[in-house]
């Protein structure tokens, strides 16, 4: 009894900030609010510069290609004479990998988001989610060297006219770069209706395939939808394993099988290359990364419209 | 007297824990049966058994006895699930249409079901039956979800009567409405008595008094008193249903 209340005692006198009933100015306080402040900044400030930078570039670029020529011209020829700055091979390129990329991981990403949220035993979850986050970890530079050592030669066996580097082995390791991520997002959209839809079709006598398909997917479209684009915006804007598979050759073509060049592409064949800076090759990188900000840009815009659009309000 | 769902001396269990004790209970044809008792005491517990909506609860466990619909063992693994829910329907204590058209949540059940008649007439139909067809006619095409909470229960109501059900199991299908949706519910159970045979759980005793002819009260997951609506509230035959019923507990 008696050193418990010694105790108590003890530890209240080790108080000293109740020692001054006087109002000051805390600085150290003042000092983690600024830093904190600052942290949240960055960010912002990042962005802006990046922007800057990229309309400053580009519109010295502009000023000697007009943005017209720039979006419409089917040829892009910018390093060798007579140069030609068309964007759209380095667009065609960018969408064929991407569509491609999405035509694997939309179907596949959507089918295991079923799967692990309606079907697998909490064992088989556990084990599947870690595998596809693991996935997701891996490096795109080693998805690029797959695709060149292991995916093309895989090709080249079925359809022998397909090329080195070519955008059919870009898009099928880059549908599984973002398939984790449909995956997931696909995931908790499923999960995330509640369980009195579910109830609500079983008691009409739906089986469990009916009820994921027939009212699940439906009610969770929106979160779906943008998922999908989501994914697509991120294959749109991956580097790495696109410029390493799908080679640097421009070619305004719909034919998978042959090498096309991204935009992400071109900017790191440029980037790495000896091009001088200031010269019109060297700022049409700039130029084809606005437009590829501007594209990813819409993509996530969209993506957030259609989640706040058709948003279902599950009280 | 024919009897459509009984259960026969039914322990049910969440996983080691018996909810249901023994429970021994008969229900005839056109008739509204009230399932009453405090919080936890079994009863929705019990009413999901009749079309097996449990089998998604992963601890629920059927520990002896046995539920029967008509002539099937509900419980039987030679009986289809999906065919007990198509003739046992279910409205649940929250409304739950489905976020699409209120025609699309009349006509998915039976869709699914293999429906060959007329679609538009299964919509009327079932929306008037439900009350509410005058309510919606005009707006079929748009969500149940803007419906307000009362709609939106007798459009789950609807979906239910839509699959042409024998049974219509009840959740505490007022718990979430406010009086006067409350009324309109109540009555409409009243007019569906001619039809189907009604199994409601509710916490609100003056409701049991009023919709039901029949009465089961439990407590603790046993059945202590079952019989008449009018004896039950008026000359119960066990203490503790006159305790509950005057409300020292509960």
């Amino acid at each position: 009894m008696s050193t418990t209340t010694a105790i108590a005692n003890s530890d209240m006198s080790a108080i000293t900030r109740t020692g001054d009933a006087r109002l000051k100015i805390r600085w150290h306080e003042l000092a983690v609010v600024r830093w904190l402040q600052i942290c949240a900044w960055i960010s912002v400030a990042t962005t802006i510069a990046i922007v800057a930078i990229l309309v400053l570039e580009s519109s010295a670029f502009f000023a000697v290609v007009p943005v017209w020529n720039f979006l419409t011209g089917t040829n892009w020829s910018p390093l060798i004479d007579p140069r030609s700055f068309g964007v759209l091979p380095l667009i065609t390129g960018t969408l064929v990998v991407s569509l491609g990329a999405s035509l694997i991981a939309v179907p596949i990403g959507l089918g295991s988001a079923i799967y692990l949220a309606e079907y697998a035993s909490p064992t088989t979850r556990r084990f599947i989610k870690p595998t596809i986050e693991l996935l997701a970890g891996i490096p795109s530079v080693v998805f690029g060297y797959f695709a060149v050592t292991t995916v093309t030669p895989f090709l080249q066996a079925i359809f022998p006219s397909t090329e080195v580097f070519n955008a059919a082995s870009a898009a099928i390791v880059l549908g599984f770069m973002v398939l984790p991520m449909i995956t997931s997002l696909c995931d908790d959209a499923i999960r995330a209706a509640p369980r009195t839809l579910r109830e609500g079709g079983f008691a009409l006598a739906a089986t469990k395939a009916e009820v994921s398909i027939g009212i699940l997917i439906p009610a969770s479209m929106s979160a779906i939808m943008a998922s999908f684009i989501l994914g697509f915006s991120r294959a749109i804007g991956e580097t790495m394993a696109v410029a390493l598979a799908a080679g640097s050759t421009p070619n305004m073509s719909l034919n998978p099988l042959i090498s096309m060049q991204t935009m992400t592409g071109y900017i790191v064949q440029v980037a790495m290359g000896d091009v001088p800076h200031g010269t019109i090759e060297y700022q049409s990188i700039f130029a084809v990364a606005a437009a590829l900000f501007v594209m990813t840009l819409i993509l996530n815009l969209l993506s957030q419209f259609i989640v706040r659009r058709f948003a279902r309000q599950w009280e | 007297m024919d009897i459509v769902i009984a259960a026969k001396n039914l322990t049910l269990a969440y996983g080691d824990k018996n909810i249901v004790k023994n429970v021994s209970l008969a229900v005839g044809p056109r008739t509204v049966t009230a399932l009453i008792g405090p919080s936890g005491c079994g009863k929705s517990t019990l009413l999901r058994t009749f079309n097996r909506m449990n089998d998604f609860v992963p601890s629920f466990r059927l520990v002896s006895g046995e539920i029967n619909y008509r002539d099937l063992n509900v419980y039987s693994e030679k009986v289809d699930p999906v065919y007990i829910r198509r003739r046992v329907g279910m409205v649940f204590q929250k409304p739950n249409p489905f976020p699409s058209s209120i025609a699309k949540n009349i006509t998915w059940g039976p869709s699914i079901n293999g429906f060959t008649g007329d679609y538009d007439q299964l919509v009327e139909s079932s929306l008037r039956r439900a009350a509410l067809w005058d309510e919606v006619k005009d707006k079929l095409n748009s969500s149940g979800l803007a419906l307000s909470g009362g709609q939106q229960q007798r459009l789950c109501i609807a979906r239910a009567i839509a699959m042409d059900p024998d049974v219509i199991l009840m959740d505490e299908p007022c718990s979430a409405l406010d009086p006067a949706s409350t009324a309109r519910i109540e009555d409409l159970m009243t007019d569906l008595r001619d039809r189907y045979t009604i199994l409601i759980v509710t916490h609100n005793m003056q409701q049991a008094a009023r919709v039901s002819e029949n009465t089961a009260f439990m407590f603790q997951g046993e059945m202590v008193e079952y019989s008449n609506t009018k004896q039950i509230f008026n000359a119960p035959k066990q203490r503790l249903t006159e305790d509950y019923i005057m409300g020292r507990f509960g």
